[in-house]
């Protein structure tokens, strides 16, 4: 059965996506995306050096990954368009996640900025995925602004704590007419397997492959949980009861 | 409200008497709380105590696990530029002291562009502007107009200059610097007062409140951190930690970091009496990390190659490198005398090198020159 996900132009039938910040070392990351399929990676434009030969960290993602430039650093729309810009103009292609973030203590994205940049980017041919606060009419916002896909959190960035915003993501799942791909919290592979169940589109994972002991099994790992998670969506689960039930129906046997 | 209101309420504290107090429950206490819940005050002055010793390891595991989670295996690199060693100020623990006998230099705009090729010639992207405090001759306006000269090289521009007014940081912002580095040199007013006998640094208060302006200019980086060696290390720790908090808390748009400084050996230096041995040097970047888990952590070249390979992955997360602590230093001609000895005279290449070899990932670059009034929406 084939199930893409379609974003920008561009079909996914992997819906893991995968983050390049916090590896060991940069010849990690062809190692954890050959392994794990991802095909979705996202950079911050603050790391890429084009101009240097051995440390451009562009040269160590393969040409059939796309590109994600993320706007990290951004602490409000004008900076967000203006990396998105700069991130274009490197070759980092059509897709930006936009991030814009002015806490520096809990680092909580600002809906309202990035309401602002994805209406300007998205009339400039961006695809934009926007990392949010998950909010449903931030979201709507955010439909109407010519956004790609919507970016919810799961729990404060790098924190590993799964997905702590249940409620709301559920909401946003259901409310949605964007693909919802869980952002950020998500630290073991069974929370990125619930995200899926849920009826997530995809889930980004960086810090839990890329601060494992071994980003490349850890990314395998997410790939297949994230594999398990849609393909128990797409089977629609059987209803979760409160007691005991036999398996076999026993009624048609009352009537014998 | 800026910290000279409430540096007062600490520095009052019996600390001898606290940190004597703190028992090995104590400690254990607080370290069963990393993770779970935000460690006050009382666990900073549990795991500075003497009875953490017994600790040391789990801390430093702790300190370790905390800063992969935030910071990952990648390590930021910068370099500083001295562009003139003129001062007014006579610190008695300093190389440029204001009655030091020493070769003075004053760098041109020309000289500083020169300096900033040679510079740009590694792969650092982030330097750090420093100057004496001689507001006559390194004046705000030259300041300014190092920075559009070093903008051209390099994509991030902090300074480290005297303390400036929230007006002036705003124009140097404007300029295109990103963040400021102030260190308070010591907490304790008395010794404070000893140490800086002359000179505009006298003025204890307008130092100690200049990371609150320099976040009221919106910088977006501030660092912060007292020198050690010049008075108490376990009370210097614990204010700088809680310095640390205070900014946090109170300015959620800008990025702090802390450095961990020890007094080196520099032109004309005076013993204070106080020494900070290696391990308490360890434990307090560890309780630096593990009270403000966040926070960036400095450490220069003032630390031997030794110590601070030893120290990657355990609570810092930007190293100095390739450093000249002179001015017009990377060009090696006409010396000027160098503020504090470097200990560790790897060139940025050498240190990317032993980062990689111990399973980190340098960064070199991590921001984007951005000028603000390009952009309108």
């Amino acid at each position: 059965m084939s199930d893409v996900l379609k974003l920008g132009g561009v079909e996914f039938t992997n819906r893991l996506f995968t983050g390049t910040g916090k590896f060991s070392s940069k010849a990690m990351i062809p190692k954890m995306l050959e392994a794990s399929g991802s095909q979705m990676i996202t950079v911050a434009l603050r790391r890429v050096d084009v101009k240097s030969a051995s440390e451009n960290i562009l040269k160590y993602i393969p040409k059939s990954v796309v590109l994600l430039p993320n706007t990290s650093g951004a602490r409000n729309a004008v900076e967000a368009v203006k990396i998105a810009m700069i991130a274009r103009e490197a070759g980092c292609g059509n897709f930006i996640k936009i991030e814009i973030i002015n806490d520096q203590k809990y680092l909580f994205p600002d809906n309202f900025e990035t309401i602002k940049a994805t209406e300007i980017l998205a009339k400039e041919g961006f695809h934009v995925l926007p990392y949010m606060m998950p909010d449903l009419i931030a979201t709507k916002r955010l439909e109407d602004a010519g956004a790609a896909a919507i970016m919810p959190l799961g729990a404060p960035i790098g924190t590993n704590r799964g997905l702590e915003t249940r409620p709301m993501l559920e909401i946003l799942i259901e409310n949605s007419i964007l693909p919802v791909v869980v952002d950020a919290g998500i630290g073991r592979p069974s929370q990125a397997a619930d995200a899926m169940e849920m009826g997530a589109a995809a889930v980004l994972v960086n810090t839990a492959i890329s601060a494992a002991d071994n980003p490349v099994l850890m990314g395998e790992a997410f790939s297949m949980a994230v594999k398990a998670g849609r393909a128990a969506y797409l089977a629609k689960m059987a209803e979760e009861k409160r007691f005991a039930q036999a398996s076999s129906p026993l009624e048609g046997y009352l009537w014998n | 409200m800026y910290f000279s209101k409430i540096v007062d309420r600490y520095l009052e504290m019996d600390f001898e008497k606290l940190f004597a107090e703190v028992s090995s429950a104590d400690v254990a206490a607080t370290l069963a709380k990393i993770g779970k819940s935000r460690l006050e005050q009382r666990d900073l002055l549990n795991l500075l105590s003497p009875a953490s010793d017994e600790f040391f390891s789990q801390i430093a595991s702790a300190s370790m696990r905390m800063t992969k989670q935030y910071f990952g295996n990648a390590m930021s690199l910068y370099m500083p530029i001295y562009i003139s060693n003129f001062c007014q100020n006579r610190c008695l623990y300093c190389g440029f002291n204001h009655e030091n006998k020493i070769i003075r230099k004053h760098l041109s705009l020309d000289e500083i562009e020169e300096e900033a090729r040679e510079i740009s010639k590694t792969e650092v992207k982030h330097i750090l502007l420093l100057t004496g405090e001689a507001p006559k001759l390194a004046s705000y306006e030259y300041v300014r107009d190092s920075v559009e000269i070093l903008k051209r090289h390099f994509e991030s521009v902090s300074v480290e200059v005297y303390p400036m007014s929230v007006a002036q940081y705003s124009g140097l912002k404007r300029a295109g610097v990103d963040g400021v580095t102030v260190y308070q040199e010591c907490y304790d007013k008395e010794v404070y007062s000893r140490m800086h006998p002359s000179g505009p640094k006298r003025d204890y208060d307008f130092r100690i409140d200049t990371p609150d302006r320099a976040a009221e200019a919106n910088m977006r980086w501030v660092s912060t951190g007292p020198l050690y060696g010049l008075a108490d290390p376990l009370k210097e720790a614990f204010i700088s930690g809680v310095h640390s908090r205070y900014l946090i808390d109170k300015y959620l748009d800008t990025e702090f970091s802390v450095s961990v400084p020890r007094l080196n050996p520099a032109e004309g230096c005076i013993d204070t009496g106080y020494k900070m041995e290696n391990r308490l040097f360890f434990k307090v970047i560890f309780a630096m990390r593990l009270y403000n888990p966040r926070i960036g952590i400095n450490l220069s070249t003032r630390e031997s190659a030794g110590i601070r390979d030893s120290l990657l992955g355990l609570g810092i997360t930007r190293l100095s490198a390739g450093s000249k602590t002179d001015v017009g230093g990377y060009q090696s001609k006409d010396k000027s005398t160098a503020q504090f000895e470097i200990s560790d005279s790897r060139s940025v290449a050498e240190v990317m090198e032993m980062m990689k070899s111990r399973g980190f990932q340098p960064v070199h670059k991590d921001w984007d020159l951005l000028v603000e009034e390009e952009f309108c929406i």
